[in-house]
């Protein structure tokens, strides 16, 4: 018979307290700015439809590439997010530019297919030019208690990424508490994760601000006991300038300063990328201001 | 020599969902005063509306038991600001449409505006007066708290058409319960009215929904509905409460008679206590 | 594939986030307010009240005498009768719409709040004014309601009642005392702290746009004198005093003998309790909530951290990182955790007793932060390595200071939380509710909160056991110290 797991403790209330209280930090000013500037670096613009093509990543890409042509200083996304089918697309789109190519990967995004399937997804994508993959733990087998299984996939899927980073999505919106999520969390660090990531931006819920701090914990005392850095990507969710800054409030009051770079830490969206230009100039020219000013891809 | 200026005349509608409609039916009702003159017409509410009605209390009842205790209390003010700046036409209305004397008329609607205020005051002291700790003979932390019982149907007294609707909402509101009403048949405006003036109260849609039209037929309707989980008769009619209570014996729902209209603020307890349902929980004391 | 070179990492700071007080309106000089007006003192003494964080005066206001005393309990007797007799739903009425003035001129209130007292816009803006008038909505309510809240039996009220509030929560202070006095027909007379006046002489203000009948609020600014004498006047039915202990007994003696109603609520040192088995992230939250919320000028703060020595060293880390993160600064910047130290004198006992606990070997911690060069101020600071016996683990700092203490069973936490003469309040974490729900009862203090801290609610009673006073505040509880029950 298999081991009932131990389950951490958090306080739901208080978590949800705490998140509530940073979002009361007032950013404005040069702070806005630079922290807006921070966000776009932080994006992993994604799109992951049925309905993507070649001309659709490509568009996407460019925009990740340069997202504001007449404001020079705000700098480029930190990756596309595509299907694997469209890896090869987006590597040559952003070749040369620093932008990273991160592909899901594993039956994304119920998980639902063998082993052996995902894992060789994994390999192509990594094989067309994916510098990241984001994979989808399994919640078959973490909702039926067996966690070695989710770890072992973990540890699989790293080897099939080679050089290329893994995020390992947890899909908190079907985890049952927060004490659930820290614990994967935790197990997917321990499994070799580079990131951690809250859902696929499939499910009902994305990365709420509870579930990014009780992530962002479980992180800090991972780092402070192995030594190891494992980077953070909230997804889902996040689709305006205040959501996206108050995620930057939780890692900079959680983690510290230290951690406000994109080598630690994501933000997987696609619309909040113009709603942050939007601000931004905004910031400027003292202008509420409107969709048409930015275009759509 | 300029020309009178033409009145722009009021539809009254049904209030479902937050929003004012007509009847699924189409169907309409005349208005007449006391004299029999024509007044206005009504939207005549159907069986469908019945059911249309339920469903929106039911969709919004998890939304207004979960709102705080104080949140209820400041939504159920706020309808009394509404309603006293309405007093003056609501009392004219009285007196052209029933032909009540003036000042019970006015005397009616500040009596209504003074019932919200009551009950505003109760949304947060009903579970110390209806809860408390159970002392058991364990070492066991036991409590008993009130809950709202879930959606209530209300059939409004004829008169006084408007402090009766008011007297038996109210306490249904104030426990966190959502209501389907029946305004009263032959009076129907002040209830209708009273549908514009929640609609500025940050009363969340489908928390309060009024219908006008044949008691005759609504109110078993109403009555028989499955997904009711309480009955407040303030009709007034032996037959008809008969036959609610018959109709609520098929799922056990809870009635709640309300015989006069004028003690809504002496009566409150009784009338908050019978739409309550009281959970007691345990829990052990012990490391 | 080749990895990334580091981007360049940014340092990303909060710009100053100031609150505008340009909206707000103060007077030059503010009289006494008696009988629905104000009016220069008869005393003729008047003192500035100053903002801690700049040292800059505000406003001037009385310094009310024993005239003046005299003269607000003969109006407030005069108008105790008539107010007594409305029904209770009119009274009612009247609290209801203090409660909705003060709702409309929050931001008003919560801005001199912070500027007479120190504390934190995003305290005051989010807390104190909320509270306040919550307070006063739902003791609105219990006016026509009061039977339900006394087991039914008839109620008298007291007459005229004075009450002496604090200056760590000036305007939620007035609201629990004025509410339930008010709700139960009594007419009252509140004396603020001296160091806060202001929010109290805006209720005046909001009372008069109210419309409250005149003489059944009196408010008497001033000094130490003013509440000693008023404690002592003549024609007082009760006394409600929230401060310290040592002025809770004074008062305590010198109505002895005098048929006179008290209640009182003092001092704390209140112990909050870390099991093993406790979610450490979020206790550690609330421990910071416990002592560093309004600077620990708190009655009821868990000044004393009893940690269980299995986890001693995992809290002290977390908690040490997270006392770093704290912002100390411009009480009225939005992003400021911690404010002004109230006053001079307040500082300097802080210092007392914090130097005292170098002294008696106790190894002080306090975070480095820029200090503004006017104003009070004093930096989050821990102590461990301190021991019961310590004068920081027994007096009442009522500062932003925390000592830390470990305990290895459950027995003992309790035995160790309970070793005091103050009974206020107490916190426990634990995962457990067996444990939480068993080890509350065996404490002997009047609040216990369980995985959380420094949560208030106008419908749950407040107040403490042995000298950290008796009476309660809030819900029903709150209505009997203000009627005679029949």
């Amino acid at each position: 018979m298999r081991t009932v797991r131990r389950l951490p403790h958090v306080d739901r209330v208080a978590i949800e307290e705490r998140a509530a209280t940073l979002a009361k930090r007032s950013i404005k000013a040069e702070a806005k700015q630079q922290g807006i500037r921070l966000a776009v670096s932080m994006l992993d613009l994604t799109t992951l439809e049925g309905a993507d093509t070649p001309g659709k990543v490509r568009q996407l890409a460019a925009k990740a590439v340069c997202p504001a042509p007449h404001r020079p200083e705000v700098p480029s996304c930190a990756a596309v997010c595509v299907y694997p089918a469209l890896v090869s697309t987006a590597r040559e789109a952003v070749d040369g530019t620093g932008v990273q190519v991160a592909s899901v990967s594993t039956a994304f995004p119920a998980g639902q297919s063998s082993l052996a399937v995902r894992l060789e997804e994994t390999r192509e994508a990594v094989a067309a030019g994916a510098d990241e993959i984001d994979m989808v733990i399994s919640r078959q087998a973490y909702l039926a208690g067996d966690d070695a299984r989710v770890v072992d996939e973990i540890v699989q899927v790293r080897e099939a990424c080679g050089d290329a980073h893994l995020k390992v999505i947890l899909e908190t919106a079907e985890l049952p508490s927060y004490d659930h999520v820290r614990h994967a969390s935790t197990i997917a660090m321990e499994a070799g994760a580079d990131f951690i990531k809250t859902s696929t931006g499939k499910a009902k819920l994305g990365a709420t601000p509870g579930v990014v701090l009780v992530m962002l914990e479980a992180i800090r005392d991972y780092t402070q006991r192995t030594g190891r850095v494992v980077g953070m990507k909230p997804a889902g969710g996040v689709s305006t300038s205040k959501q996206a800054l108050h995620m930057l409030v939780l890692v900079k009051e959680t983690l510290g300063d230290d951690w406000l770079t994109p080598e630690r830490f994501r933000i997987g969206a696609s619309s909040v990328l113009n709603d942050l230009l939007m601000q931004y100039e905004k910031g400027h020219s003292g202008r509420y201001g409107r969709a048409e000013d930015f275009s759509k891809e | 020599m300029t020309p009178a200026r033409v009145a722009v005349r009021k539809t009254y509608k049904l209030y479902v969902r937050g929003a004012f409609a007509r009847s699924e039916s189409g169907r309409h009702d005349p208005v007449l005063d006391h004299g029999s003159r024509h007044v206005a017409n009504i939207a005549r509410a159907s069986r469908k509306d019945v059911r249309d009605a339920v469903k929106a209390a039911r969709k919004a009842q998890a939304g207004w038991a979960g709102k705080t205790a104080y949140n209820r209390g400041q939504v159920l003010y706020r309808a009394a600001e509404a309603l006293e700046s309405r007093s003056a036409e609501l009392a004219q209305q009285a007196v052209d449409l029933r032909g009540a004397a003036p000042a019970a008329a006015r005397d009616e609607v500040a009596a209504a505006v003074d019932v919200l205020v009551h009950y505003a005051g109760w949304t947060d002291k009903l579970a110390a007066v209806l809860g408390g700790v159970n002392p058991v003979a364990a070492p066991f932390l036991s409590f008993s708290m009130p809950e709202p019982t879930g959606v209530v149907g209300v059939v409004a007294p004829e008169e006084p058409e408007l402090l009766g609707l008011i007297g038996a909402l109210a306490p249904a509101l104030a426990a966190g319960n959502t209501v389907v009403a029946i305004c009263s048949e032959r009076w129907p405006l002040a209830g209708l009215d009273l549908g514009e003036v929640l609609a500025v109260s940050d009363v969340p849609a489908g928390v309060v929904n009024l219908l006008a039209g044949r008691r005759a037929e609504l109110a078993p309707a109403l009555g028989a509905h499955r997904d009711l989980n309480a009955i407040v008769d303030a009709a007034g009619d032996a037959e008809l409460g008969a036959e609610l209570d018959r109709l609520a014996a098929e799922t056990v729902k809870r009635v709640l008679r309300i015989r006069e209209a004028g003690d809504a603020r002496e009566d409150s307890l009784r009338r908050l206590e019978a739409l309550t349902e009281l959970k007691t929980a345990w829990h052990p004391i012990g490391a | 594939m080749t990895v990334t070179p580091e981007r360049t990492r940014v340092r990303w700071d909060y710009s100053p986030a100031p609150e505008s007080a340009d909206h707000v309106r103060l007077r030059d000089a503010y009289g006494v307010f008696v009988g629905g007006e104000f009016a220069d003192p008869r005393s003729g003494a008047s003192a500035p009240t100053v903002n801690p964080a700049t040292e800059e005066p505000l406003a001037d206001v009385a310094v009310a005498g024993p005239e003046d005393i005299a003269h607000a309990i003969a109006t407030a007797r005069a108008a105790q009768e008539k107010w007594a007799a409305l029904p209770g739903l009119e009274r009612g009425k009247y609290l209801f719409r203090i409660a909705r003035l003060m709702q409309e001129r929050a931001r008003e209130l919560a801005v001199v709040e912070t500027m007479d007292g120190g504390k934190p816009i995003r305290e005051s803006r989010d807390i104190d004014i909320p509270l306040a008038a919550a307070h006063f909505f739902s003791y609105a309510g219990w006016a026509d309601k009061l039977s339900y809240g006394l087991a039914g039996r008839g109620a008298q009220p007291l007459g005229v009642v004075a009450q002496i509030v604090p200056w760590n929560f000036p305007l939620l202070m007035a609201a629990w005392k004025l509410a339930p006095a008010l709700a139960c027909g009594n007419a009252a007379i509140l004396k603020p702290a001296e160091t806060t006046p202001l929010t109290a002489l805006l209720l005046a203000e909001i009372c008069q746009e109210a419309e409250l009948p005149p003489g059944v609020v009196s408010i008497l600014t001033g000094d130490g004198a003013t509440g000693a004498g008023l404690v002592r006047a003549e024609g007082i039915d009760k006394v409600a005093f929230t401060g310290s202990t040592a002025v809770g007994k004074d008062i305590q003696a010198a109505l002895a003998g005098r048929d006179v109603g008290l209640t009182l609520e003092l001092g704390g040192k209140s112990a909050n309790i870390v099991f093993e088995d406790a979610a450490l992230d979020q206790a550690v939250e609330g421990i910071v909530q416990g002592i560093f919320f309004n600077q620990g000028h708190v009655c009821c703060a868990g000044s004393r951290l009893l940690v269980q020595e299995s986890v001693a060293e995992a809290v002290e880390a977390k908690l040490w990182e997270r006392m770093q993160k704290l912002r100390l600064g411009d009480p009225l910047d939005k992003n400021t955790d911690v404010g002004a130290v109230n006053s001079g004198e307040q500082l300097e006992r802080i210092e007392t007793l914090v130097a005292a606990g170098e002294e008696e070997g106790a190894t002080r911690r306090t975070i480095s932060c820029d200090i503004p060069e006017r104003g009070h101020w004093f930096a989050p600071t821990m102590f461990t390595a301190v021991s019961p016996v310590h004068r920081i683990a027994v007096e009442e700092i009522f500062g932003p200071v925390v000592s830390l203490l470990t305990f290895r069973t459950q027995a003992e936490a309790i035995e160790k939380a309970n070793n005091s003469k103050y009974g206020l309040a107490a916190g426990i974490w634990t995962d457990k509710g067996g444990r939480a729900f068993e080890v509350a009862s065996a404490l002997q203090a009047g609040v216990v909160w369980q995985n959380t801290y420094n949560h208030f609610d106008p419908t749950a009673a407040f107040g403490g056991y042995k000298e950290s006073g008796f009476g309660r505040e809030g819900g029903a509880a709150g209505l009997r110290p203000y009627v005679r029950v029949r």
